[in-house]
């Protein structure tokens, strides 16, 4: 019974980081799309993302059959529900990643001076965060998902200035109107993808540790 | 003796009015350092739990970690076992059960047991639950009345026999039949009820009767359970002892345990990769 259920586990497991490597994939090529000025890769994150959201069904199925089946407890149980809470959060992120390569047409091609922020800089910090809130999950390393939740707050810091630098701009430039709506909402986006990466690394930190780490303000 | 069991009974009638309120809880049994031999092989290793008041409290563990042998040993139910030896403390409130009760019968009045199988006498429903108090020398047949009516009603099988307690209890079905073990234990008014895996021989509607009727037990009564059924444990107890090989390897809240362990023994053995 413990074999056939560490089997399962397993395949779970496999199940889980098919669906954060595919979402990491969406949404590096969501922000190439910007960089590149490329519409057809922003093309491929919209046709992507249904084949996401059937991984995401089947994970969900996946975790509701071992709970019924198996009824985990202790450190399985604990495994099986972060999975299933971050399942959720990846599914959004793919979700997200699309909201960005939609707005593609609209701000790949400003030029750097035309973008009041450092949206790039904001990728960087996004990306890597997914990454890491994923490998905190694989390799279960809860001081590299704390790392991430601290993260969160440089990029809620970068969001707030974007949102006050295009508030003024606005008004200064309101022909740049469609452009700097935009980019506010690709620096939105980014602000709503990092939050999921930050739930994932705190499933992360419950998965290994047991306690629940949401709203206990780390990195505040 | 007589006396002595209708003021157990009128005082678990006034009990019963004045329900304690559920944060209200004490230590209904204390165990120190408990040792046990059976003819002088070492079964039990310093067992120290205490173990609260109108609780469920579980005791789980592989086959011949000690936890029926220490079930036993909280009613004295193991003297009936020739060779048997012991040292340390049991305390039912400040009394302990080997020094200040003259013999095992008047503890097991107070801490009454229920086993694997139900063990129904071959006698009428009535007769079954109504034995406790006639060995114990009551007559009063008005009286009997209704302790039998009261203890099948809070073993929730009153509404099933109330029309036929002059049949044979074996007519009873299984699940029926524990429950009026359970019934018959109750009625000489014990304050603390041990179970030997009372639902292992059951169907799961059965089961579940009797997992609802400890619920509501508990409400009167401090009850310890042991269970091979980990997700029954998990369910109907407050509070959970992992013991293995005679010795107590963690002891806490079920809710606790059964999440987030202290002890790796405990995680191995609760999720199935024990050795």
């Amino acid at each position: 019974m413990a074999k056939h259920f560490q089997n399962e586990v397993e395949k779970l497991k496999k199940k889980i980081l098919f669906l954060a490597a595919s979402v990491e994939e969406s949404l590096q090529n969501a922000l190439k799309s910007i960089t590149d000025n490329d519409l057809d890769l922003a093309e491929k994150v919209v046709t992507a993302d249904e084949s996401i959201d059937a991984l995401e069904v089947e994970v969900e199925e996946e975790c509701l059959k071992i709970l019924a089946l198996h009824q985990p407890v202790a450190s399985d149980l604990r495994y099986v529900i972060a999975v299933l809470k971050i399942n959720n959060d990846l599914e959004r992120i793919a979700d997200l990643a699309v909201n960005i390569a939609k707005r593609t047409q609209s701000v790949a091609g400003l030029s750097e001076r035309e973008i009041p922020f450092n949206l790039y800089a904001m990728f960087d910090i996004v990306v890597s965060m997914v990454r890491e809130s994923v490998a905190a999950l694989i390799t279960s390393d809860a001081e590299l998902a704390r790392r991430v939740c601290t993260d969160d707050n440089a990029v809620d810091r970068r969001h707030k200035q974007a949102y006050q630098t295009i508030r003024d701009k606005l008004q200064t430039d309101p022909n740049a109107a469609d452009n700097l709506l935009s980019l506010i909402n690709v620096s939105r986006n980014l602000e709503r993808i990092a939050d999921h990466a930050t739930n994932i690394a705190e499933d992360v930190i419950y998965m290994i540790e047991g306690e629940i780490a949401r709203h206990h303000g780390i990195g505040d | 003796m007589s006396e002595q069991v209708t003021a157990s009974v009128a005082g678990s009638m006034d009990k019963q009015l004045s329900e304690k309120t559920i944060e209200n809880h004490f230590y209904k049994m204390t165990v120190d350092n408990l040792n046990f031999f059976y003819s002088g092989k070492q079964a039990l290793f310093d067992i120290s739990m205490n173990i609260k008041e109108n609780r469920v409290t579980a005791l789980i563990g592989p086959s011949g970690c000690g936890k029926s042998t220490f079930l036993r040993a909280l009613n004295r139910m193991n003297e009936t076992i020739p060779g048997t030896s012991w040292d340390g403390a049991i305390k039912l409130d400040d009394c302990d059960i080997y020094q200040d009760f003259t013999d095992a019968s008047s503890v097991r009045t107070r801490i009454g047991m229920v086993f694997q199988k139900s063990n129904p006498f071959p006698k009428s429903i009535f007769d079954n639950v109504a034995y406790g108090l006639r060995v114990n020398g009551i007559k009063d047949r008005a009286l009997i009345a209704e302790v039998v009516e009261d203890s099948l009603k809070r073993a929730v099988l009153w509404s099933e026999v109330k029309d036929k307690l002059d049949h044979s209890a074996f007519m009873l079905s299984g699940g029926q039949q524990q429950r009026l073990c359970i019934a018959r234990a109750l009625a000489i008014r014990p304050e603390v009820i041990l179970m030997d895996e009372p639902a292992s021989a059951l169907d799961p509607i059965s089961t579940s009767k009797i997992e609802d009727l400890i619920r509501e037990l508990r409400k009167l009564y401090t009850i310890v359970i042991v269970t091979h059924n980990m997700q029954q444990a998990a369910r109907i107890s407050d509070y959970t002892a992992f013991f293995y090989e005679g010795k107590l390897i963690e002891f806490g809240e079920t809710k606790k345990l059964f999440t987030k362990p202290d002890k790796k023994h405990t995680e191995d053995y609760i999720t199935g990769r024990f050795g």
